[in-house]
């Protein structure tokens, strides 16, 4: 092999670039999609950088300093709760756990999801058909009673575990059914491709086939479903938090919106301390439902011209 | 949320994949492959729940005793009344015998009621809210998006679609907060009642009252379910927007409207009826949150109140309710449907 010569690794590596290359720019012309993006981009920088102009300090009971339930005013621009905690500094720590939370979970429903739909559609036969059933039960059965049964056993049986954890795997576990089933399809369209039999006619082992031809080619469908499935899960964090299944140790925008309900923000007037953090969900939410859809008419054409 | 939508898609090409199996295995078989699926998953969801809650390590007797004290020959005696001397196999089909006939245990909180008893009380109220919910939502949904996507990008299109995508990025309860604050008799307008589902002291005919409590619950999720079915109408009738047989009709001379609504739309409502067969299922779960916000007396807010236990008997009934009553009606739907879109049967 010449030095001149690009070895096949090289290879991928600029076609890869390309292909990034030329999605950023039918990104880049989505005008939803861009609006989406910068909701999200600044969602993340408020997470990431709380912690330089907030003090964790000023969300506990203790130390809080301001007057109990004001409304929104100049020192507390989205006013108190009932503790005198300033709902702008909760809504902007809630931030951090909530995007974890939504983060952590669509990371592990998209593995879960994959290797099931990969495995499903690879394995024909047996293995497939049992794996096609458990998704199955889990596609049909319905989210929540299925969380909540979830996190309340998991509550129950293990105390010890940090209950931001527990949010995090019962969103992990109940919402990948939807991943799986499109993983599986597109696994079971390359099935058919040629070059996965001449691999298979050269001798090509079950991992050489999935690695190198089925993975490379699920991926896409993947990252595709992640957007939309990181504001599934933020939802879902949020929901179970309301219902009382949420971590006070670790306060998100969901156990924000239950303390306000169960102190009664609603009959006591006290709007601010339930409508803010709602808008931050809203918001951050959006933010990722417009980037995904712009994500999918992206990557499949016959979606485009329909916004 | 989104889950229903994405499920329908499949579901459409997959009940018109069923359909053409109809026509070659004869439809006495499929229906009894159906039947034989809607029954496997009923089972794995008996499984599930008895694994989940039997299984589990620690020992259900003390659990059943929270923390209150107890003397060890309480503790026998309880085990022996829950069955834990017996192996697993046993304990399962005891489970299963009990629930098939029923019985579905003696709950925790709520006065050691039976399970059977408070779910049955409280299955109407959620019937009713649910059930006018999704009807309603459907027939709004269904013209909203079919106007949305024959007149596809102009500024009805624009506000109807922004409006959907809106309402799908909110937490359906939180969107019930909000029509409370501005709504509820306690703040804002003071217009309708803030929770419950009837109000002794108002002296109004029971009827009258429980619609009057009502309407706040049912408009939250009317509009968080409008949502999804105009997107999904939109979505096909813009499948439809350029197919021949519309250019036949116009040819023939006829409006556009006539074009719609004779042509169009008996071919475009197949998926949204399909979601809404679908959702039919999920109406009995689909307001566990909402009703919480509302105190509206069905098995969501039930659920919530089973939480602070946590009942888990209580849960555990819930669940299976929950998940039956979906796998029933998705069989349902999955059976008629053929009868609804002939292509299905004769494809």
């Amino acid at each position: 092999m010449t030095a001149t010569a690009l070895t096949p690794r090289a290879l991928a590596r600029q076609r890869r670039r390309r292909a990034l290359a030329a999605f950023w720019n039918a990104f880049r012309r989505d005008r939803e999609g861009v609006i989406g993006l910068v909701l999200l981009l600044v969602c993340v920088a408020v997470a990431v950088m709380a912690p330089l102009f907030v003090d964790a300090d000023e969300l506990s009971v203790t130390r809080a300093s301001g007057p109990p339930l004001v409304g929104p005013s100049g020192a507390y621009p989205l006013g108190t709760d009932d503790d005198g905690r300033s709902v702008l500094t909760m809504v902007v720590w809630g931030s951090r756990t909530s995007l974890l939370v939504g983060l952590t979970a669509t990371a592990i429903s998209m593995v879960i999801g994959t290797v099931v739909g990969v495995a499903a559609g690879h394995f024909r036969g047996r293995p497939g058909g049992l794996l096609d059933r458990v998704t199955d039960f889990f596609l049909v059965v319905p989210f929540l009673p299925l969380a909540i049964v979830l996190a309340t056993v998991l509550r129950d049986r293990w105390p010890d575990l940090p209950k931001v954890l527990a949010v995090i795997v019962v969103i992990g576990i109940t919402s990948w059914p939807v991943t799986a089933r499109l993983v599986r399809a597109q696994a079971l369209a390359v099935e058919g491709r040629p070059y996965l039999e001449r691999a298979k006619a050269l001798g090509a082992g079950n991992w050489h086939q999935i690695t190198r031809h089925v993975l490379p080619n699920v991926m896409p469908v993947v990252f595709a479903n992640t957007t939309l499935s990181v504001s599934i899960a933020i939802l879902a964090e949020t929901t179970l938090s309301f219902l009382g299944l949420g971590d006070p140790l670790n306060p998100s925008w969901g156990t924000l919106l239950d303390g306000a309900y169960s102190a009664g923000a609603v009959s006591r007037g006290a709007w601010w301390w339930a409508v803010f953090p709602g808008l931050a969900v809203a918001v951050t939410v959006l933010g990722f439902n417009l980037c995904g859809r712009a994500v999918e008419r992206v990557l499949d054409p016959r979606l485009r011209g329909r916004v | 949320m989104a889950i229903p939508a994405v499920a329908s898609a499949s579901e459409t090409a997959e009940v018109a994949a069923a359909g053409r199996r109809i026509s070659r295995a004869g439809g006495g078989r499929w229906v009894l492959r159906k039947l034989f699926g809607a029954a496997l998953t009923l089972a794995f969801v008996l499984v599930f729940n008895f694994v989940l809650f039997r299984l589990m390590p620690g020992d259900p007797a003390k659990a059943f005793l929270r923390g209150r004290a107890a003397n060890p020959e309480r503790l026998i005696q309880l085990r022996q009344q829950l069955g834990l001397g017996e192996p697993l196999p046993v304990q399962f089909w005891r489970y299963a015998m009990a629930t098939v006939s029923g019985n579905l245990g003696d709950s925790w909180s709520m006065g050691n009621r039976p399970v059977t008893e408070l779910i049955a009380e409280r299955l109407w109220p959620t019937v009713l809210l649910s059930g006018t919910s999704v009807v309603l939502a459907a027939l709004i949904g269904m013209w909203l998006g079919a106007r949305a996507g024959w007149r596809h990008g102009r500024a009805f299109d624009k506000l109807t679609s922004g409006a959907a995508i809106g309402l799908y990025s909110l937490p359906e309860w939180w969107f019930g907060l909000l029509l409370l604050l501005l709504f509820g008799s306690t703040t804002g307008l003071a217009l309708f009642p803030s929770g419950g589902m009837t109000d002794p002291r108002g002296g109004l005919n029971p009827a009258v009252d429980a619609l009057y409590h009502l309407v706040l619950p049912c408009a939250t999720l009317t509009l968080v379910y409008i949502a999804e079915y105009s997107l999904v109408m939109r979505s096909s009738v813009l499948d439809e927007r350029y197919a021949d047989y519309l250019t036949t009709a116009r040819a023939k001379g006829l409006r556009d409207d006539q074009v719609l609504s004779r042509h169009a739309l008996p071919n475009a409502l197949l998926p949204t009826l399909t979601l809404f067969f679908m959702s039919l299922g999920y109406v009995v779960s689909g307001a566990i949150t909402v009703e919480t916000v509302f105190s509206w007396p069905g098995l969501g807010y039930l659920s919530y109140e089973a939480l602070s236990g946590p009942d888990i008997p209580l849960l555990q009934g819930l669940f299976l309710v929950f998940s039956a009553s979906v796998i029933l009606l998705n069989l349902v739907a999955d059976l008629i449907y053929p009868f609804i879109d002939p292509r299905v049967r004769l494809a």
